[in-house]
């Protein structure tokens, strides 16, 4: 392992959340900046991490629990900074960046891999898994701001405002961002999804559907589907749909956890 | 080079005293072209808010004597008794003139601490002076400084970020669930003065779209003009909740008139759309019931006095911090002030031992007869060069290090004891 990307990524996430953390307290614009253009380093470094890890395998880097990990924590923070420069919104950063820190941290210090080149590979596979990851990172993003929704409109509704509903984005901003986030999670998926069973067409000109990761994939794809048609509807747009986005996301999580470890022929980190 | 400022504040003067010595901004550029032309101010600069009339100068001479003069000045110029004025008004020199008007520009002196108006006024003054070309570099120098202060408070402290007055903290309330008003629309139910509180607030918001609704027609009408909006009649509770995202209500009425009946079939018809309530009247307007309503929120008078509350001590808070913010500033303009006056203490004192080395000559080199021109006149180049050699490390040092500017205190004496016998025997 290239142990300046390492420590570069690390220090570059580092500060990029103690100023995320100051731009929260103070509402310094620069500070926010800085904020945001130290992610950005980081993602450049992370990159280049997972580039180093991607030349061993001779394909992106997700035969193992650390790949798939430190991938996930890349396109999460992709995918908020995506997220950030459109909605101009930059108050939940400090919530997303623990995470993508931990995952890359976790990746890395994680034993040193042997680097055998997965079984299951080519462009068509690494789409496949690319952008279910993605897909997944962007899910977990609606998750974090759904869950930001529901504590701020508590607090609003229960006249509890302290320091910290001042701070947060509004909450139908914090709808848009978490629509947003769940349009780009399934567009991936889908075509992730689709991508897949080519691969496992043109491998066995078969398919086969005792694998559970394609139920539950499915049931992924179908309840994100529903918040994304009920998050602006009469009865459930607010707090039912946030609510909702963080049920969809407990299956993902089921289908990242259970199924996969336990359940799964295929789908091992992914 | 002298500082002054004598002017009046909600602190010093009654309202009626305010109104009296306020200045347009016509009197404000006249009462400046006035100073000069008397010879009482060299550079002035006129701040007039509703809470304070200030005048801001330097005089010819630095003798801290300029401010009983301006104060005449000021009584003639409003036609105040000066006995009415003179309880009212204070005046500063240098350091303490430099301390107030950062203060001013923080928001620290404002009658509510951190408003964000006073700085916008500074400005303007600031602006409207600089045109007229009424400031210097002195009063150019310490109101780029005192905007700078202003910009930094309130970006770096929380000064002025919660709102400290009802119907700011319910316009606030709004912006969190909606985020910016500017596509919005509103409904205000009662034309009262607290009704136009709000409203002026939703307007500075730039809401897009108003509405009022008030038992009296012509009240309803007369704010509705006021600020922009459409009058609804009174009851038509249907077409009144359809639109708007917020309502502010301040009437008097016994019983409440939105109850929850009302509410929820609104909510059904704008198919859940958040709803913001804001119900400023007493006894209440809103049946408490309503708030418990999906996606509605309800703030009372109550709730929002105690969030102005929660929010002033917290702006108290920021005190410390915006003050260590002026003292930095207050430091780092004197330090520049001690420099510009230095620099011309250290040119006339060029001067004055030029006088002195042509006078030397005169004395004592003329009386050699045979000394030849050329000698002479390398006698005087030398002598020259001896100055500068001597001159220009403390000028090198008195320009590039702060901390020896800041340790001389009184840049007058030093004048005194070097420039004596030509300024002041």
């Amino acid at each position: 392992m290239n142990y300046a990307l390492f420590i570069s990524t690390i220090v570059a996430y580092a500060l990029s959340l103690a100023l995320y953390l100051f731009f929260l307290n103070t509402g310094k614009a620069l500070t926010g900046r800085l904020a945001t253009l130290l992610l950005a380093a980081g993602l450049v470094t992370h990159y280049f991490a997972l580039l180093e890890r991607s030349r061993g395998l001779h394909t992106v880097p997700y035969h193992d629990l650390y790949g798939s990990m430190s991938l996930f924590g890349w396109l999460l923070a992709l995918t908020y900074l995506g997220l950030e420069l459109y909605h101009r919104q930059r108050s939940v950063g400090v919530v997303v960046l623990p995470f993508i820190l931990v995952f890359f941290a976790a990746a890395h210090l994680a034993p040193a891999d042997k680097l055998s080149p997965p079984a299951a590979h080519g462009p068509t596979f690494a789409f496949h898994v690319t952008l279910s990851i993605l897909a997944y990172s962007a899910f977990a993003l609606s998750f974090v701001l759904s869950l930001i929704f529901l504590i701020e409109e508590r607090l609003l509704r229960r006249h509890k405002l302290g320091d910290v509903v001042w701070r947060l984005p509004p909450l139908e901003l914090l709808e848009q961002m978490s629509r947003s986030s769940v349009l780009v999670g399934l567009v991936s998926i889908t075509i992730g999804t689709a991508l897949g069973f080519l691969w496992v067409d043109r491998l066995s000109g078969t398919y086969s559907f005792y694998d559970p990761k394609y139920a539950i994939t499915l049931l992924v794809l179908l309840l994100y589907v529903i918040y994304f048609r009920l998050a602006r509807s009469t009865t459930w747009r607010g707090a039912r749909a946030s609510k909702l986005c963080i049920f969809n996301f407990a299956i993902v999580f089921l289908s990242f956890t259970v199924v996969n470890l336990y359940l799964s022929h295929s789908h091992r980190y992914f | 080079m002298e500082i002054v400022l004598v002017g009046l504040n909600h602190r010093t003067a009654p309202l009626e005293v305010r109104e009296r010595v306020s200045f347009s901004i016509e009197q404000a550029r006249r009462a400046s072209e006035q100073l000069r032309a008397r010879g009482i101010l060299e550079e002035t600069l006129v701040l007039s808010t509703c809470n304070r009339s200030e005048v801001y100068g330097v005089p010819p001479e630095a003798s801290h004597e300029s401010a009983p003069g301006l104060s005449t000045f000021l009584s003639e110029f409003h036609s105040v008794q000066p006995d009415v004025l003179g309880i009212s008004l204070y005046h500063h020199y240098d350091r303490e003139a430099v301390r107030h008007l950062f203060r001013v520009a923080a928001g620290l002196d404002s009658m509510m601490l951190g408003e964000a108006e006073i700085l916008g006024q500074v400005r303007e003054a600031y602006r409207s002076a600089h045109e007229q070309g009424a400031t210097g570099p002195v009063l150019n120098r310490l109101f780029q400084g005192a905007l700078e202060v202003g910009k930094r408070v309130r970006a770096e402290t929380d000064l002025g970020t919660r709102p400290v007055s009802v119907a700011s903290a319910g316009v606030k309330l709004a912006e969190r669930i909606f985020g910016k008003l500017h596509d919005r629309s509103a409904l205000v139910l009662g034309a009262g003065a607290i009704s136009e509180q709000v409203v002026s607030q939703l307007r500075d918001r730039g809401i897009a779209h108003l509405h009022v609704m008030n038992r009296s027609r012509e009240r309803a009408d007369a704010l509705a003009k006021l600020y922009g909006g459409e009058v609804l009649m009174w009851g038509e509770w249907e077409k009144a909740l359809l639109m708007p995202d917020v309502v502010v209500s301040s009437v008097a009425a016994e019983e409440p008139i939105l109850i929850r009946k009302t509410v929820e079939q609104a909510m059904e018809r704008r198919a859940n759309r958040a709803l913001f309530l804001m119900d400023l009247g007493m006894p209440r307007n809103i049946e408490s019931a309503v708030a418990k309503l999906y996606n509605v929120y309800v703030y009372n008078i109550d709730d929002l006095s105690e969030i102005v509350e929660q929010n002033r001590h917290a702006r108290e808070n920021e005190i410390p911090k915006a003050e260590s913010i002026v003292g930095e500033h207050v430091g780092k303009f004197l330090s520049w002030q001690v420099s510009v006056e230095l620099v011309g203490l250290v040119n006339e004192l060029r001067a004055k031992l030029r006088d002195e080395r042509k006078q030397f000559i005169r004395d004592r080199v003329e009386s050699i007869r045979h000394l030849p021109e050329a000698d002479r006149a390398r006698v005087e180049q030398w002598m020259d060069e001896m100055l500068e050699i001597l001159l220009l490390e403390p000028a090198q040092r008195l320009r590039g290090e702060r901390d020896l500017r800041r340790k001389i205190q009184n840049v007058e004496a030093l004048r005194d004891l070097f420039l004596s016998n030509r300024e002041k025997s």
